[in-house]
């Protein structure tokens, strides 16, 4: 075992002295930095460039054309780890189809209150359709208003750009082997038959006490 | 008297105010920031605005306090600090026409003696404060705060006898007098630092504003008290640091002395305003000491040395005859 070390404390005169030039280095610091930039961003007047690569709030884009991008595959939903985003797809009615596709987001919403902004959705996305835009104000009152639905992600204008082309073939209706619209019009459907199935889960879904609110209800019907 | 005394309680409410708003601004620009600028031009609507918010603010009284003593607390306070300033001259008489017109509201023979025992009078409002609460953290705040504010009170009474030694009056117009040529700070460097340092502590400012310790204590003292009660222990905080900061202008600096292309009064302010520059510089530059810390930097070094001073100075002005 080693000696214990006898431990010598310093001179008083000596401590004296360190304190007195630790204070005096403190006391420049500070004088120096008194007269350096502010480093305040003065917020609402004055915003940073964020990063390009920034993940805010999602939109769904659409086709120059008013088309939306957005086919109903689902594959966002399926790709939310944090089970923010639900959608509800519908068949597209061939003389005035929505998207391009076989479908399309009959209902569509995020819940902001869960998102972690990944951006998995958006890689998940094979038609480009959802993207998180550079917003970041997204502060509201209730806990309704955070669930995004096709009011907020659809109905606005594109923040970026809009794809002017449709890259897809137009859908001009599903063509099964045998008959294809007659079936339909004898058994007197007026709406597409997805639509009336997605509306089916959605009422399920509200009778089963979810939290769509009142205004995302008054779009899903 | 009524009118002089009237202007100076509008003058020290309004000094506070907007002594507050200089030191967060100055607090902010030693922290790469800009301080408050949102309300009115560089934000010199700022005190109003907390004034409001003080007067608007929900008033909490806790139901097993001891109500009179409770509410009288913040008032007794802040009436010793207001009070406290009646005795400093802030310039030289001002002659009116045929009258003199005394900077203050009496210069009295014993004037430090009056400043002393009404700082140390304020005391009481903290000590009956936490008291009254009927809280354990209001209380052991209260008794903290007295027993930092009174242990201070004794290594500065030592500096100011220094000084009175050397000037030979108890009257603050004689002592400023007595400083020309030279302002005692130079004279008494030592004693001047000592006074700046038991100055702070006594008004409870960082580096020893254990009252408040915010971490540890949430406001000590005050922590019962809400909107304009607790406003008012704030004011007397900075009215008592006003008074200190006068205190050292007219002991250590000169008071009003100056070139005469100013008047005097204006060299007070200038002189006062770099001390409270200085006392905010504190704030910002050194963290706040330890409760035990505290006790021993008063008692085992600040007191011997003030009474070493003191002796020296008293033995020294013997022997001058």
């Amino acid at each position: 075992m080693a000696a214990p070390v006898e431990r010598v404390p310093p001179e008083a005169g000596a401590r004296a002295w360190k304190v007195a030039r630790g204070l005096a280095k403190g006391f420049g610091t500070t004088l120096r930095i008194l007269w350096q930039r502010k480093h305040t961003i003065q917020y609402p007047d004055r915003r940073r460039e964020r990063s390009a690569r920034f993940r805010g709030r999602h939109e769904l884009r659409r086709y120059a054309n008013g088309q939306e991008m957005c086919v109903g595959c689902e594959l966002c939903q399926v790709a939310c780890p944090a089970n923010a985003i639900t959608v509800y797809a519908a068949e597209n009615d061939p003389r005035h189809p929505h998207s391009p596709g076989e479908r399309y987001a009959f209902a569509y919403e995020i819940d902001m209150l869960r998102c972690i902004y990944c951006g998995l959705c958006e890689e998940a996305c094979p038609t480009g359709a959802l993207h998180l835009t550079q917003e970041y104000e997204m502060a509201a009152f209730s806990r309704d208003a955070l669930v995004y639905g096709r009011r907020i992600l659809v109905d606005r204008e594109a923040t970026e750009f809009t794809v002017p082309e449709v890259v897809y073939p137009p859908f001009e209706g599903r063509r099964p082997p045998e008959a294809p619209e007659a079936g339909r019009e004898r058994a007197g459907v007026t709406a597409p038959a997805g639509e009336q199935e997605a509306q089916r889960a959605l009422s399920r879904r509200q009778d089963a006490g979810s939290c769509v609110p009142e205004e995302r209800r008054a779009v899903a019907s | 008297m009524a009118a002089k005394s009237l202007i100076l309680v509008l003058l020290l409410l309004g000094t506070f105010a907007y002594l507050m708003l200089f030191e967060r601004k100055i607090l902010g620009f030693f922290q790469f920031r800009l301080g408050p600028n949102r309300t009115g031009p560089w934000g010199l609507l700022q005190p109003v605005a907390d004034g409001v918010k003080a007067l608007i603010k929900e008033d909490v009284i806790p139901a097993e306090a001891d109500r009179l003593i409770y509410l009288l607390a913040p008032g007794i306070s802040l009436f010793m600090a207001l009070a406290a300033y009646a005795v400093i001259p802030v310039g030289p008489p001002v002659h009116i026409g045929r009258y003199t017109v005394p900077l203050s509201i009496a210069d009295p023979g014993a004037g430090i003696l009056v400043l002393l025992a009404f700082t140390s009078l304020g005391i009481y409002g903290v000590a009956l404060g936490g008291w009254a609460s009927q809280s354990k953290y209001a209380l052991l705040g209260g008794l903290r705060a007295s027993a930092q504010l009174i242990s201070y009170e004794i290594a500065m009474a030592m500096n100011l006898l220094a000084v009175l030694v050397m000037a030979g009056s108890l009257r603050l117009s004689d002592i400023v007098a007595a400083q020309s040529p030279y302002p005692y700070a130079l004279v008494q460097p030592l004693g001047f630092v000592i006074y700046l340092i038991t100055a702070s502590a006594e008004v409870a400012r960082a580096p020893f504003d254990l009252p408040e310790a915010e971490t540890e204590l949430v406001a000590g003292y005050h922590t019962e008290y809400s909107g304009l009660r607790m406003a008012m222990f704030v004011m007397a905080e900075y009215v008592n640091l006003i008074t200190q900061a006068s205190l050292v202008t007219l002991l250590y600096l000169g008071g009003w002395a100056g070139p005469s292309w100013l008047p005097g009064v204006v060299w007070f302010l200038l002189k006062l305003g770099a001390v409270l520059f200085f006392f905010i510089w504190v704030r910002a530059t050194v963290p706040r000491l330890r409760y035990d810390q505290l006790m021993a930097l008063g008692w085992k070094v600040l007191l011997p040395l003030s009474v070493a001073n003191l002796l020296a100075y008293a033995g020294w002005a013997a022997l001058a005859g």
